[in-house]
C-alpha cells in the first residue's frame, strides 16, 4: 500500500476526473491518492466517480483556493 | 447433462448525459446485459466548464451528467480524453459541418469507432447508443445510420435500442443476446415516447440538453473559432485556445490581435492562469477586468488595448485611467490612457 499525489490544478471538469481515473488504473487496491484541484466541480465529480467505479472517497480539505481530495483505491468491483 | 449457463453478454454504452442514452442503457440492463458506460471528452463538451468558471453559477455546482446517469443506472463509467485525436474531426470533417461548426456525423463515427476499439481491448460484445432516427438533422437520419456502422468499423455490433425496430437486425439480436421484440421504434424529434418510457422505467430526473451536446453547435462559439482560424491562417487549435473561447468578451480591433476581457470575478481568476502565456493588461487607478491580448501588437496596438481595458473598467467615464501593461517577454510598463467611448468601438470588433 502506498500513497500518491496528483496535480489537477487549473484543470476544468471533467479533466480532474479523467486524470484521477487514469492514475488509479496504475495503482493497486488499498493505495491512497490525493488529488489537488482548483475546479470546485471536482468535489462532486471525483466522489461520484469513486462510488460508480468501486473506489472510496475518503474526504477533502481546502487550502487557499485549492481543494485536496483523498481517494482510496478499491478492487474495482 | 445440463446446459452450461449462457455467457453473460457485455455492452458498452455511449453515455452523453442526456435522456436517450440513459433509456437505451436501461433497456439493455432490463434484458440482463452487463453494461458499462463510455464518455468522450473532446474539449468542446458543455459539461461543467463555464459553470466552473463563472462565479454566479458556483452557488449551484453543476453535476457532471454522464457521471450522474451512470450512478443512477448503477453502471461503471469510463471517461476518455480524446482532445488530441478529435482535432482531425473538427478540422477536416469528411461529411462537413451542421448549421455551425458542428461536425456531427464525423463526430458520431469517431465516437463509435473509439467505443469499438475499447470493446475489442476489453472483450465486450457490442455497442449501444441512444440514437433515434430523425432526431438530429445531420447525424441521426435513416441514411446516416449505416454510414456510422460502416465508417466506425463497428458494423452490426452497433445496436440502437430506441429505434432498432426500424433498422436491420444486428448481431446481438440475431444471436439472441437481445430480444428484438423488446426494443423500440422511436422516430423524429418529438420527445413524448422517451418521456413515457422514462416514466415506465421509473426514471424521473434527467437532463434535457437543448440543441447539441457541445459548444460547436453554438453560433457565437463557432464564430469565435472561425475568427481564430482565419486570424492565424490555419485551422489548428490547442486546448487552451478552445477553453478561452468559452470565457470572457472577445474583441478583435485589428486582424493581427484580439483581446479577451473577463466579465466577472470568476472569469478574471480563470484568465489569470493564462497571464504567463499572454501579454496582459489591467487598470490600477480603477477596479477593472483582466485583459489578455492574443496575437501580435505594436506600440499603437498596445495603446489601443489599454484604452479598451480602460473602457471595461470602472473608470470608463474618467479622463484618464492608469493601466499596467505586462508585455510578454518585456518589462512591465504603466500607461495613462483615455478610455474609448462606446461610439469608438465598432460593433464589428465584438466576436
Ligand atoms: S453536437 Fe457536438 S458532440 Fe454532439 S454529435 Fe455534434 S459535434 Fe458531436
Amino acid at each position: 500500500m502506498s500513497h500518491h499525489e496528483l496535480d489537477a490544478r487549473r484543470m476544468l471538469c471533467p479533466m480532474p476526473v479523467i486524470k484521477t481515473q487514469n492514475q488509479v488504473l496504475k495503482l493497486t487496491a488499498g493505495d491512497t491518492l490525493d488529488v489537488t484541484c482548483t475546479d470546485p466541480g471536482a468535489l462532486n465529480d471525483i466522489p461520484a466517480w469513486c462510488r460508480i467505479n468501486g473506489h472510496e472517497y475518503i474526504g477533502h480539505r481546502e487550502q487557499d483556493d485549492e481543494i485536496i481530495i483523498s481517494v482510496r483505491v478499491g478492487d474495482g468491483d | 447433462m445440463t446446459n452450461p449457463t449462457p455467457k453473460q453478454r457485455k455492452a458498452v454504452s455511449l453515455i452523453s448525459g442526456g435522456l436517450d442514452s440513459m433509456l437505451a442503457t436501461q433497456a439493455m440492463l432490463d434484458q440482463g446485459i452487463h453494461v458499462e458506460g463510455i464518455n468522450f471528452y473532446t474539449g468542446f463538451c458543455v459539461e461543467g466548464h463555464t459553470h466552473a468558471i463563472r462565479k454566479k453559477d458556483k452557488a449551484k455546482p453543476k453535476r457532471n451528467n454522464a457521471l450522474w446517469v451512470a450512478e443512477t443506472l448503477g453502471i461503471k463509467l469510463h471517461i476518455i480524453d480524446v482532445i488530441d485525436e478529435y482535432k482531425d474531426v473538427v478540422i477536416n470533417p469528411k461529411h462537413g459541418y451542421g448549421s455551425n461548426l458542428n461536425p456531427c456525423l464525423d463526430c458520431k463515427c469517431f465516437m463509435v469507432r473509439k467505443a469499438h476499439e475499447w470493446l475489442q481491448e476489453n472483450d465486450f460484445d457490442f455497442i449501444i447508443t441512444g440514437e433515434v432516427i430523425g432526431q438530429r438533422p445531420m447525424s441521426q437520419r435513416r441514411d446516416t445510420m449505416p454510414v456510422i456502422q460502416r465508417e466506425s468499423g463497428a458494423e452490426d455490433r452497433l445496436l440502437r435500442p430506441l429505434c432498432a425496430k426500424f433498422l436491420p437486425e444486428t448481431l446481438p439480436e440475431r444471436e439472441g443476446w437481445v430480444d428484438r421484440d423488446r426494443l423500440y421504434d422511436f422516430t423524429g424529434r418529438g420527445r413524448k415516447p422517451q418521456i413515457a418510457l422514462a416514466a415506465k422505467m421509473g426514471i424521473d430526473d434527467f437532463a434535457q440538453p437543448a440543441g447539441g451536446c457541445c459548444f460547436l453547435t453554438d453560433a457565437a462559439y463557432s464564430n469565435k473559432l472561425s475568427d481564430l482560424w482565419s486570424a492565424r491562417g490555419d485551422r489548428e487549435y490547442e486546448i487552451d485556445d478552445i477553453m478561452l473561447l468559452k470565457v470572457g468578451r472577445h474583441l478583435r480591433p485589428r486582424p493581427h490581435f484580439k483581446i479577451i476581457v473577463g466579465r466577472e470575478e470568476g472569469e478574471n481568476r480563470f484568465l489569470e492562469g493564462y497571464r504567463k502565456q499572454f501579454t496582459h493588461l489591467y487598470t490600477t487607478s480603477h477596479p477593472g477586468p483582466l485583459v489578455l491580448l492574443d496575437g501580435t501588437a505594436d506600440a499603437d496596438d498596445l495603446q489601443l488595448a489599454a484604452q479598451l481595458a480602460a473602457r471595461f473598467s470602472q473608470g470608463k467615464a474618467a479622463d484618464s485611467v492608469r493601466v499596467e501593461l505586462h508585455e510578454k517577454g518585456a518589462e512591465m510598463r504603466i500607461l495613462d490612457v483615455k478610455p474609448l467611448t462606446n461610439d469608438e468601438i465598432p460593433v464589428g470588433w465584438y466576436l
